[in-house]
């Protein structure tokens, strides 16, 4: 590869870290601050995805949509519809403990496939939606992706500032009081199922957003894009790896995984065809080992979450 | 439509589906009732188990006959898996261990792609004619299905109730600090318990792919019905798990009448949440953690 090649990549490499890197964000909300597990992560993804690729795309015939919306009514719509969709399923599970929340976000993921493959009239079914704006695309090639990449740059700086500032104000030490010590902050006065509820819908529409932002990178969205277990399974480990309850950690974490990710992506793509299948598979199985590592030796993640206010809290992952 | 064709058509492959899911269910009720967390892998060791059911029939073995061997060897590979991946957890809290059961599920899958592949197989191929039981039309796979079915849910009832290992499973179910004063070794127990739980896991697995047919992904899709079944019948209920297992099967084969046939699989997850709604400790009074 040459040079112009190698800056091609690594600007397409950096887009897509920073639209992990909002999921990480979006996830970190909901587990690092709040202990809640979110196992249908690539289910809200899809959601922000589809929502945006409707509003703002080309009229297709055979399909409801192409409305030509901006990208901005198209980003917050696809923030809005999963924090929408996030809501009663929190509300009838964030009574019980978090392993309820993993079934039924699983749920949710396999559900949203199932609509996105079926309702040909709204998803465009197998063939998805194409015919998606992406802002700056008629540039050429290089400056265009530029132009994107700060789009995503400053969407993340921004969610990375407000987190950060929600983190340090009372609501987010009020967050770390109730996943620390459910009782206790309960015996405080908390609400504690109505403030775990705002963390999930909060992180859900941080993912909805990334969603949209992937499908105007990608100007088309297929269901093949979202591999439920997979894509969820990439942002648990970018978080656990990064450390969790840390907003930076949850960042490295992003770009951590996602380059090892691409680039062994890379290298056996490059073996013969027989062996590049199984070598796919064994990818997978690395990543679930990585996270059995990670749990086990360094539980607390890369960048450890800070500690406020003194006191030697034991770790957590 | 006859009644006789709502049986066949609707009924009888509802209990038939319902029945598989019961297994599954019981295993999964038994790990979230003893052990006390949300088993992820549940539905890919499944997939194993059914897999390793594969290889020992293609080496000449009749399928049924096949069966209990691999669901010991599933056993063992439960222990292991509860050995390397679960068992350094049970200090921190119980979530950590859901997520690790995550991973180990993402592992097993892979295992299983790597070894098998990804194309759909079968345990043994032609088709079989069903035969007429007063009216009723069931295929010997069936058949042997159901019996398989009460024959595990007798079997673990009667050693549950009767045995002295049984009793301390339940025992560890209802409170393990007590459990440990009156003597409970917890970690045997903990490993009797993986080992049913794997050998459940072959069977659920087993009896969808000689009733349907083998893919990497078929556990998966078991996962969502599996736990709809245990949380429907009561966290912690064997009898809770059978019953619940029926309801979703059945439900999910009459489901056709009220929505299209591709949101079959959305039937389980409808359940799930009513249930969670409206009587979160299940049908049977289970646990709710």
């Amino acid at each position: 590869m040459d040079i112009v090649g190698l800056a091609n990549y690594a600007v397409f490499m950096a887009i897509l870290v920073g639209i992990y890197a909002l999921l990480a964000l979006g996830l970190n909300i909901q587990w690092g601050f709040s202990g809640l597990f979110n196992a249908g992560i690539a289910g809200f993804f899809a959601i922000g995805a589809y929502t945006s690729a409707i509003l703002t795309s080309l009229p297709a015939s055979g399909r409801v949509g192409g409305f030509e919306l901006p990208m901005v009514l198209g980003l917050l719509a696809a923030m809005a519809v999963a924090a929408l969709i996030a809501w009663p399923i929190g509300k009838i599970c964030l009574r019980f403990r978090s392993d309820y929340l993993a079934i039924a976000t699983i749920g949710v993921a396999e559900i949203i496939r199932l609509v996105v493959r079926t309702e040909d009239w709204l998803t465009g079914g197998v063939r998805g939606i194409t015919g998606i704006p992406r802002p700056f695309g008629d540039l050429p090639y290089m400056e265009s992706q530029m132009a994107y990449l700060a789009i995503v740059a400053v969407l993340l700086l921004a969610a990375y500032l407000l987190v950060e500032r929600q983190l340090k104000a009372p609501w987010g030490r009020m967050m770390r009081a109730i996943r620390d010590n459910e009782n206790a902050a309960a015996a405080m006065g908390k609400r504690v199922a109505d403030r775990r509820l705002q963390a999930f819908v909060f992180g859900s529409a941080l993912m909805g957003l990334a969603g949209a932002l992937f499908v105007h990178f990608n100007r088309s969205v297929t269901p093949e894009a979202i591999d439920p277990m997979i894509a969820t399974f990439l942002i648990w480990i970018m978080l656990i790896l990064g450390g969790s309850g840390n907003n930076r950690g949850a960042i490295l974490g992003a770009a951590v995984i996602w380059v090892i990710w691409s680039v062994s992506e890379l290298l056996t793509d490059r073996l013969p065809t027989e062996i590049a299948i199984q070598a796919k598979y064994v990818r997978v199985f690395i990543i679930g080992l990585t996270l059995q590592l990670v749990l086990r030796f360094r539980p607390e993640g890369i960048l450890p979450e800070r500690q406020h206010g003194g006191g030697t809290a034991p770790p957590r992952a | 439509m006859t009644l006789l064709d709502f049986l066949n058509f609707y009924l009888v492959p509802g209990i038939v589906l319902g029945a598989i899911y019961a297994v599954g269910a019981i295993g999964i009720t038994l790990v979230f009732g003893i052990l006390r967390f949300a088993h992820f892998a549940h539905g890919d060791m499944a997939t194993l188990g059914a897999f390793i059911a594969l290889a020992l029939a293609a080496s000449g073995m009749d399928p049924w006959v096949a069966l209990p061997l691999a669901m010991a060897i599933t056993a063992v590979i439960a222990i292991g898996v509860d050995r390397s991946f679960y068992d350094y957890l049970s200090r921190r809290p119980k979530i950590l261990t859901v997520m690790a059961s995550l991973g180990v599920a993402l592992m097993l899958r892979a295992v299983v792609q790597v070894v098998w592949g990804v194309d759909p197989t079968t345990y043994v191929t032609g088709i079989v004619r069903p035969e007429e039981y007063f009216g009723i039309l069931l295929r010997p796979r069936e058949l042997n299905t159901l019996l398989t079915v009460v024959l595990i849910v007798v079997g673990l009832e009667l050693f549950l109730r009767k045995s002295k290992w049984g009793k301390a499973m339940r025992a560890m179910s209802d409170n393990p600090d007590l459990a440990r004063l009156s003597g409970v070794d917890n970690r045997k127990v903990t490993m009797l318990t993986w080992a049913i739980v794997g050998a459940l896991c072959t069977a659920s697995g087993f009896m969808l792919g000689i009733n349907t047919e083998l893919h990497s992904m078929m556990g998966w899709q078991l996962l969502l019905p599996m736990f709809a079944a245990a949380i429907l019948g009561g966290v912690g209920r064997v009898q809770g798990a059978v019953l619940g297992g029926l309801i979703v099967g059945i439900t999910e084969e009459l489901s056709v009448f009220v929505v299209p046939a591709q949101y079959k699989a959305a039937t389980a997850f409808a359940l799930l949440l009513i249930i969670l709604l409206v009587r979160p400790r299940g049908l049977l009074n289970g646990k709710v953690l």
